[in-house]
């Protein structure tokens, strides 16, 4: 059994031992402490619009319902029936009316969780259930945080409070929904669903990996860029050279668009520009925004064009597009990634088209960048099996000692944001494991 | 209905949509680009029985310039996703022709579809949906529309095209 001590040797600074990414015992570890530590993303608040409305999804590897209580207040509870076991909720979503029901022997439970009835209860008289954990209900999770419509839990009944885990680096949240002149999204539909036989820290590495675009999706942006040439550079240029030829721009551009690192392991790309800077202007949305916030506001809340913001432990989103991805792990070596979109209420839905159109193009099973991407998390999970290096190396602008409770901005190219990920991955997995 | 749509038979329709397939598994992509109308859309949507291609994600929703550049792509010397390359094999039952009109071809074409890469193989049930035009005596795809059975399933990669 691996110790606290264990774990923390696994991170030494500019490196990481290569068993972060292939052991199950580490993969464990992380469904045990790291993901009931942090503050996790469950769903968003338009999943679950009206009283009894559900949905169902997974914090790590603990299968969770996200419901509308008759209050109006969003549970987040365990899927699993305190008599047996058994799954309550199957399907992905969908209305419980006032309770829920198990469908094996009828117990049923209130959208909070509590204890409703139980069929032929005199059989439970003279017995010690009531004693028991079982019979309070469906077990909630430790804590529940809606933020401007994106709900978190966090597994554990005590540790860090959100305002503490999250800091200043909800500012990516509060842009990407300042962008609706309503102040508010909304989900668009179901996300894609794309699975990767990889550990998911090399999603969320590769988020702020900036020295990676121009190489692994030369062939798809590279290829874009040739053929506008061949055809002459016509404009307006196709959709795809606005979405993908943006990813073929050199490293200049990435190291002047500037990394910011916020404490326990968030960080974001994009601090100056970004990919997403020269998108076409959208009739109509900046007299809406202007109306909504004066245009001074709304200039600001537009001149911010954050690329990727990493929410610690596993989400990505970018606020200039409205896009969520879900890093959402399943084994060492595999990781299911769902990539939703939201719309901006009362804005164009000429957005919303292009973020839709950014989904399928960049995050798809069928999306040729994606392709780019999976082909090199998959070889080098393959690669990490090999004895003839036990580290991998994350040390790119690392030039002394680092403090990682400092918020900071640096050189586009740094992997610094890696490094700050992996110090809140030893912090929040060995908070609980003593040190034994 | 009539029985003749402009200058083709309805079994040069059937034939069409046969052809189609075998271009794709064999992999004349110059060939297989040369079919569509330029303005035409191929289209996979994500959500069963899905009504818009815009405003939610789709799988697929490409114009002819993604098109192009997904099966250029395919050649490229730093494609590393296809070292090696996937390979394909589409099984299809004969097309129902169900629209035959002078401006408009419609058939709906149920298919297994295999890809191959590595050591893996997967299997992908569809309907396949075209949307035909005779332009100059010849049949065109105007758009193509691609239904697979679990189109909510978690896929890994898909890197040719049903
Ligand atoms: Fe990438």
């Amino acid at each position: 059994m691996l110790t606290a001590g264990d774990v923390s040797a696994m991170v030494r600074g500019p490196q990481v031992h290569r068993d972060v990414y292939t052991s199950q015992q580490v993969y464990d570890l992380e469904m045990r402490h790291l993901f009931v530590n942090t503050w996790v993303f469950v769903g968003h608040e338009s999943q679950t619009p009206h009283k009894g409305d559900y949905y169902t999804t997974q914090i790590g590897a603990q299968p969770v319902i996200q419901v509308r209580h008759g209050d109006g207040e969003i549970k987040v509870l365990h899927n699993r029936c305190p008599h047996k076991g058994t799954k309550i909720a199957i399907d992905r979503s969908g209305n419980t009316g006032k309770f829920f029901r198990c469908p094996y022997h009828a117990w049923s439970f209130k959208t909070d969780g509590c204890l409703l009835a139980i069929p032929l209860k005199k059989g439970y008289q003279d017995t010690e259930l009531n004693k028991t954990e079982n019979a309070k209900g469906m077990k909630a999770v430790g804590a529940v945080r809606v933020y401007r419509g994106f709900v978190f839990a966090r597994l554990a009944d005590e540790g860090i409070s959100f305002e503490d885990y999250f800091g200043d680096s909800l500012s990516s949240i509060d842009n990407t929904v300042d962008r609706s002149p309503a102040g508010r999204l909304e989900v668009a539909g179901p996300p894609l669903r794309y699975m990767h036989q990889c550990n998911w820290k090399m999603l969320v590495e590769n988020q702020t990996d900036t020295c990676h675009p121009m190489v692994a999706h030369e062939s798809s942006a590279g290829t874009a860029v040739g053929i506008w040439k061949e055809m002459g550079n016509p404009e307006p240029r196709p959709p795809a050279m606005e979405i993908i030829a943006p990813f073929m721009s050199p490293y200049e551009f990435f190291e002047n668009m500037g990394i910011r690192t916020w404490p326990n392991g968030h960080g974001h790309t994009g601090v100056n520009h970004s990919i997403h800077s020269e998108y076409s202007e959208v009739p109509g949305y900046f007299p809406a925004l202007s109306e909504a916030y004066g245009e001074q506001r709304a200039k600001e809340i537009l001149n911010e064009n954050r690329h990727n913001t990493v929410y610690f432990p596993n989400i990505m989103i970018k606020g200039p597009i409205q896009q969520l991805r879900n890093f959402i792990p399943l084994g060492p070596d595999r990781t299911l990634v769902e990539s939703y979109i939201y719309r901006l209420v009362d804005a164009p839905d000429e957005l919303l088209a292009r973020t839709a159109m950014y989904n399928r193009m960049i995050n798809a099973p069928t999306s040729i960048v994606g392709h780019d991407d999976l082909e090199m998390y998959e070889r080098a999970q393959e690669g990490l099996v090999s004895n003839g290096l036990e580290w991998v190396d994350i040390q790119r602008l690392m030039t002394g000692v680092e403090d990682y409770s400092e918020e900071v901005v640096e050189n586009g190219t740094t992997e610094r944001q890696m490094r700050n990920q992996f110090d809140a991955w030893v912090k929040f997995m060995t908070v609980s494991m003593g040190t034994a | 209905m009539l029985d003749k749509a402009a200058d083709v038979t309805k079994d040069q329709v059937v034939d069409f949509i046969y052809d189609e397939a075998r271009m794709l598994d064999e992999g004349r992509y110059d060939e297989w680009l040369a079919l569509w109308l330029p303005d035409g859309h191929y289209w996979m949507p994500l959500d069963y029985k899905q009504t818009d291609p815009h405003l939610v994600t789709s799988l697929l929703y490409e114009d002819n310039f993604m098109l192009r550049l997904r099966v250029e792509r395919l050649n490229g010397a730093r494609t590393f996703s296809q070292k090696p390359k996937s390979r394909c094999h589409h099984v299809i039952q004969r097309p129902f022709i169900d629209e035959f009109t002078p401006e408009r071809i419609v058939t709906n074409t149920s298919m297994h579809y295999v890809e191959t890469r590595l050591d893996e193989q997967f299997l992908l049930a569809l309907v396949a949906t075209h949307e035909l035009r005779v332009v100059e005596g010849q049949l065109r795809i105007a758009n193509k529309r691609v239904d697979l059975l679990n189109s909510d399933a978690a896929f890994g990669s898909i890197q040719l095209l049903p």
